[in-house]
């Protein structure tokens, strides 16, 4: 296809949806942390071009096996509830996002992050890092094994607990699709005084709870908890190729 | 339509478990050929630095291309990751080493100048916020691309453009998240 400065050059670039409603504020006063953090001027327009319509395809080469069983990653079991937690990726027009990078991180049983800058006095588990990485298969689907992370406090108010949640991390194929969010459990007595897991338009809340998942829970060895993931997507708009060049 | 979209979090302060890579800041490997430096410090509005940050970055090769099938003039040939990812350390900074960008074409018939897309992801961010880098050496390009003609105050648009760092192929791109010097963060 020619590319040529004028208007009418043939380039056609699928521009995503652009939700509203869905996603959080940047400026969300019950979060602390935003006070300082949160831009405060209205941010720019940007059209969706060649960059934003494309993003980072990475491979099978930054993941191994392993790295879906964040209990098989050191010498012994970690302690705690195991849970086979798994779901797929999909784009909002219902489309599976296959072969996409999907990276979790989480506290181990006791709610204590293996992180120097942790000081919630809770045990460290030596045979538990909590990080895992894995690619969707050809449906969308990831699937990951590990243990249920515990809730922990917090400074953001008094008493402040966050309720037990993964963190994940996803790409899908576009720059516009990249996406950081929390999985967390159904039922859980700290969703009401979570000012993160509140800061979401409350339609939208429910998206980031997991399910409950008999069919997967394996007898005698681990609970199931399934999670879709939506990206977004073209707003039904196929993506032509008026050429049929590709 | 939302389809269920799933809305975004924070990454919290302990992205550092889950996020970064070995390789993560060298979107060429160091000592490439024409590689160049960029680095530039994460500051809140308080003027301290953020150091519990993560930055990343997207960009097209040296020929304006990218290796992926919706680039509608056809993929390039792998090779090049043009993805790169650097949490902000004690002092709040990061470092991208890789290639500089070619212009790229644009749907309306315009020319974006060279540029990195980036994501700033941190505690206290409920979602990312998305900048641009651009090319202090083409001021020809900047001043006819789109993305930087749409912001009005020239002021503003100059917080997208690094600076020249002392060193060979060295640039220079801070990132205020808030305050006089705020950068300008798109809506994508």
């Amino acid at each position: 296809m020619a590319v040529h400065p004028a208007a009418g050059s043939g380039l056609v670039v699928p521009g995503y949806e652009r939700p509203s409603g869905i996603h959080p504020p940047l400026d969300f006063a019950g979060y602390r942390s935003t006070a300082l953090r949160a831009p405060r001027r209205p941010l720019a327009l940007l059209p969706h071009r060649l960059t934003e319509i494309t993003g980072p395809l990475l491979g099978a080469e930054r993941v191994t096996p392993r790295d879906a069983d964040l209990t098989a990653q050191h010498e012994g079991e970690p302690q705690g509830q195991r849970i086979i937690v798994t779901g797929r990726v999909l784009d909002s027009d219902g489309r599976p996002v296959p072969d996409t990078l999907v990276e979790i991180w989480q506290p181990n049983a006791a709610g204590r992050y293996r992180h120097r800058a942790d000081n919630h006095p809770a045990p460290i588990d030596p045979n538990f890092t909590g990080a895992g990485r894995c690619l969707t298969g050809s449906d969308g689907r990831y699937r990951f094994v590990t243990i249920k992370p515990g809730s922990y406090p917090w400074e953001n108010h008094p008493n402040a607990w966050r309720p037990a949640h993964i963190h994940f991390s996803l790409f899908g194929r576009a720059f516009t699709q990249r996406l950081v969010t929390q999985m967390f459990f159904p039922g859980d007595p700290l969703f009401s005084q979570d000012p993160i897991f509140n800061s979401v338009p409350e339609a939208a809340r429910e998206r980031l709870i997991s399910r409950f998942d008999l069919d997967l829970t394996v007898p005698a060895w681990a609970l199931g908890f399934t999670w879709d993931i939506v990206l977004r997507g073209r707003g039904g708009t196929a993506f032509e190729h008026p050429d049929g060049e590709r | 339509m939302s389809g269920g979209l799933t809305p975004s979090q924070t990454v919290g302060p302990f992205l550092e478990i889950g996020l970064p890579w070995l390789d993560g800041p060298f979107v060429v490997p160091e000592g490439t050929t024409g590689a160049i430096t960029i680095t530039g410090q994460v500051f809140d509005g308080a003027g301290d630095p953020v150091t519990d940050a993560l930055v990343e970055t997207w960009q097209a090769d040296t020929d304006g291309r990218f290796a992926h099938p919706d680039d509608p003039r056809g993929a390039a040939a792998p090779g090049f990751r043009g993805f790169g990812r650097c949490p902000t350390g004690p002092d709040g900074s990061y470092r991208i080493v890789t290639l500089k960008p070619g212009a790229l074409p644009s749907p309306d018939g315009e020319t974006e100048a060279p540029h990195l897309d980036v994501s700033v992801f941190a505690r206290g961010l409920l979602d990312r916020v998305v900048t641009r880098i651009y090319f202090p050496d083409e001021a020809q390009a900047n001043a006819a691309d789109p993305a930087l003609a749409s912001i009005a105050d020239p002021a503003r648009a100059a917080t997208l453009i690094a600076r020249p760092d002392p060193g060979p192929a060295r640039l220079r791109f801070d990132i205020h998240l808030q305050g006089d010097q705020e950068t300008v963060f798109f809506d994508v």
